[in-house]
């Protein structure tokens, strides 16, 4: 079967006056149908641009979708029409953001905003409209649904407005949902009610997760398979068993060693990657990531590596084999 | 686990902080009382790190407030080395900033953008005329940015020029420079980036131990809370509802809240997840502006019974131990 989503090569680059910023650097990787997949990384290093760019949502200019493909349900989405593209918005691929206070329109009711994709897309009438909005704030435990579909955004709290997003996101059964930090600005049990739903639903309507965040525990509850990313590149790749079991690329193996468990041994200390994630204007040669790494060899500060298999389903992109160190 | 020499450095009794909400425009008439802080007890020993978590608006933020008398306690009170600073005068409250200090949240807000990096952290020597020449001045300051993993070379840079984590680097130097014994930490690194913050925690592990500092941790990830702390308070709607020893606080949390805020708190390891049991709670947390009678957490409680709406629970022992629950389950 073909997956359901394939970038490949795909970068995105800003033209700013100071130069030109590599937010999204020659990537590619593929999404299955129905599963859950992650992205991580740190903030700036091109998780949220990338998946703008599945969107066509790149404000041009400054910035631009410069190389590569987009194979989504057979279809290069880079060379759809406006209207095709619109047509795929919201309702084959649809995007839950990460601020819910602000990524809502304060001057429309929550359920005129959860009506407008499957208006638009579905093109059903009035009651029908209204009928499926009452079924999809149950859907996502709104409470008392008939009243909240007439308020507004600013009646809901940061946990009601998340789920607001989500009732939007799935009304028109999307086969993708791209899921861009959804709980970031959430408490952590709110975070995990959320969470949940979310893979609940995306269950429930046979659509695929893409789950972009900075937080490894989330990726490790909730996804099968996990990117890593850092400067605007993917560095590794992997099921999440094997990523987190077996992590082959230094980044990664430093990023498990500087976040606390709750589940280890309290008197071990933490193991930070000195430094600072880098200036997407003024990269290092070489691999990125190689002023910040203990295992660096020579060859890193000239070549930037390729990702290349260490086994099935898991990829690195790093010039030493960590295992020897 | 550090040494305490069991000397209680703070000692908060009852204390309770609410902020009065006004109605109309003309005539302000009084409408009620946001319970930011309702009523909390504990005590931190010297030198060791007491945390604090709990959800947005549990009141944690407020509490390190009062007791650095930046918000005035409606009631209770608060013993800083065996004196109440409750009631403070202009004269006490100077003496009372040299020893204890604060480490905000923002890193981005809590610098002045017109001052430079030294003079943001000489201006509490300053203030209170810790220096007695230039000469002194700067090489105290240089002393401190390398204390703090900062190269003496920025003394002269302003905020905008260093990066999320170095300027959190001179939010602590400038806690620093007055050489306090006490220094409140309000979510010192939840804006950082995670391979930052590590560097963070351990550079504050390191300080305590060099200057013998005491610490209270207050934050939402219980993690990082875990990881720092020696013994952690969980708050709830301006309520302390448990207060253990970190280890005890994970290996056998008492209260359904704490329960719950431990299951929400994902671990970094599949295998792990797999078979971990996940306690959900439903609900959100209620508005403090009208609190649920009875224990504030029976809303969303799965354990809740019929006494819990009525009756607030006292806050006892568990047993014979230090560790400290507020619940009907256990009474």
């Amino acid at each position: 079967m073909p997956p359901l989503l394939s970038v490949k090569n795909l970068s995105t680059h800003f033209f700013t006056k100071e130069g030109i910023i590599k937010a999204v650097d020659d990537i590619s990787y593929d999404i299955n149908e129905g599963e859950v997949i992650g992205l991580v990384g740190e903030s700036g290093c091109g998780k949220s641009v990338s998946a703008l760019s599945l969107m066509r949502l790149i404000p041009n200019p400054p910035g631009k979708i410069v190389n590569g493909e987009i194979f989504f349900e057979g279809r290069d989405l880079l060379k759809l029409s406006k209207d095709d593209m619109c047509d795929v918005r919201g309702n084959r691929i649809s995007m839950i953001f990460q601020e819910p206070m602000s990524s809502l329109n304060p001057v429309l009711t929550i359920g005129d905003q959860i009506k407008e994709p499957m208006v638009l897309h579905k093109g059903i009438n009035r009651e029908n409209a209204i009928k499926k909005t009452l079924k999809l704030l149950e859907n996502v435990h709104i409470p008392e649904g008939d009243t909240r579909i007439n308020a507004y955004p600013h009646m809901f709290s940061g946990g009601m407005r998340q789920r607001a997003m989500i009732a939007m996101g799935i009304s028109c059964n999307p086969k993708l949902i791209i899921a861009d930090e959804p709980t970031t600005a959430l408490d952590v049990t709110i975070q995990a009610q959320l969470l949940e739903l979310m893979k609940q639903l995306s269950k429930d309507f046979s659509s695929a997760l893409f789950l972009i965040t900075h937080n490894l525990g989330l990726v490790a509850r909730y996804a099968d398979r996990v990117n890593v990313m850092y400067a605007g590149r993917i560095i590794e790749k992997a099921t999440a068993a094997d990523l987190y079991g077996d992590p082959r690329h230094p980044y990664t193996i430093g990023l498990m060693a500087s976040v606390p468990r709750l589940d280890q041994d309290i008197k071990k200390k933490l193991v930070p990657i000195d430094g600072q994630p880098p200036d997407l204007l003024y990269l290092p040669p070489g691999c990125p990531f190689h002023p910040r790494c203990r295992y660096r060899i020579d060859r890193c500060s000239i070549e930037n590596p390729e990702l290349e298999a260490v086994s099935d389903n898991h990829e690195k992109a790093c010039w030493v084999d960590v295992r020897n160190q | 686990m550090l040494e305490t020499n069991n000397q209680k450095i703070l000692q908060v009794r009852d204390l309770a902080v609410h902020f009065p909400i006004f109605k109309g425009m003309v005539f302000k008439k009084k409408i009620g009382d946001v319970k930011a802080v309702d009523g909390v007890s504990f005590h931190i020993f010297s030198g060791e790190t007491f945390g604090l978590v709990g959800e947005s608006g549990c009141g944690k933020t407020t509490t390190g407030r009062a007791i650095l008398c930046l918000d005035r306690p409606t009631a209770g009170n608060i013993m800083f080395n065996g004196n109440d600073i409750t009631r403070h005068d202009t004269t006490m409250l100077r003496q009372l900033r040299r020893e204890m200090q604060m480490v905000f949240q923002d890193p981005f807000g809590s610098l002045d953008p017109r001052m430079t990096a030294r003079d943001i952290i000489g201006e509490p020597l300053l203030v209170h005329n810790m220096t007695k020449s230039h000469a002194e001045y700067r090489d105290k300051i240089d002393h401190l940015l390398e204390i703090v993993g900062l190269n003496p070379g920025m003394a002269q840079r302003y905020p905008h020029e260093f990066s999320g984590g170095q300027r959190q680097r001179i939010g602590i130097a400038r806690a620093l420079s007055i050489k306090p014994k006490f220094i409140v930490c309000d979510e010192p690194v939840s804006a950082l980036d995670v391979s930052i913050q590590a560097q963070i925690i351990n550079l504050m592990e390191e300080l305590q131990e060099a200057f013998d500092l005491t610490y209270l941790f207050i934050a939402h990830d219980l993690a990082v809370v875990r990881h720092i702390s020696n013994r952690i308070a969980v708050m709830y709607l301006g309520d302390i509802v448990e207060i253990a020893d970190r280890i005890d606080l994970y290996q056998n949390p008492q209260h359904p809240y704490t329960k719950a805020l431990l299951s929400a708190v994902p671990v970094p390891d599949p295998a792990v997840e797999a078979v971990r049991q996940h306690l959900l709670i439903e609900g959100e947390v209620p508005s403090p502006f009208n609190p649920p009678a009875g224990c504030k957490f029976h809303t969303r409680c799965p354990y809740a019974m019929a006494v819990c709406k009525s009756e607030v629970p006292l806050f006892g022992p568990v047993g014979e131990s230090e560790h400290m629950v507020a619940c009907h389950l256990y009474r």
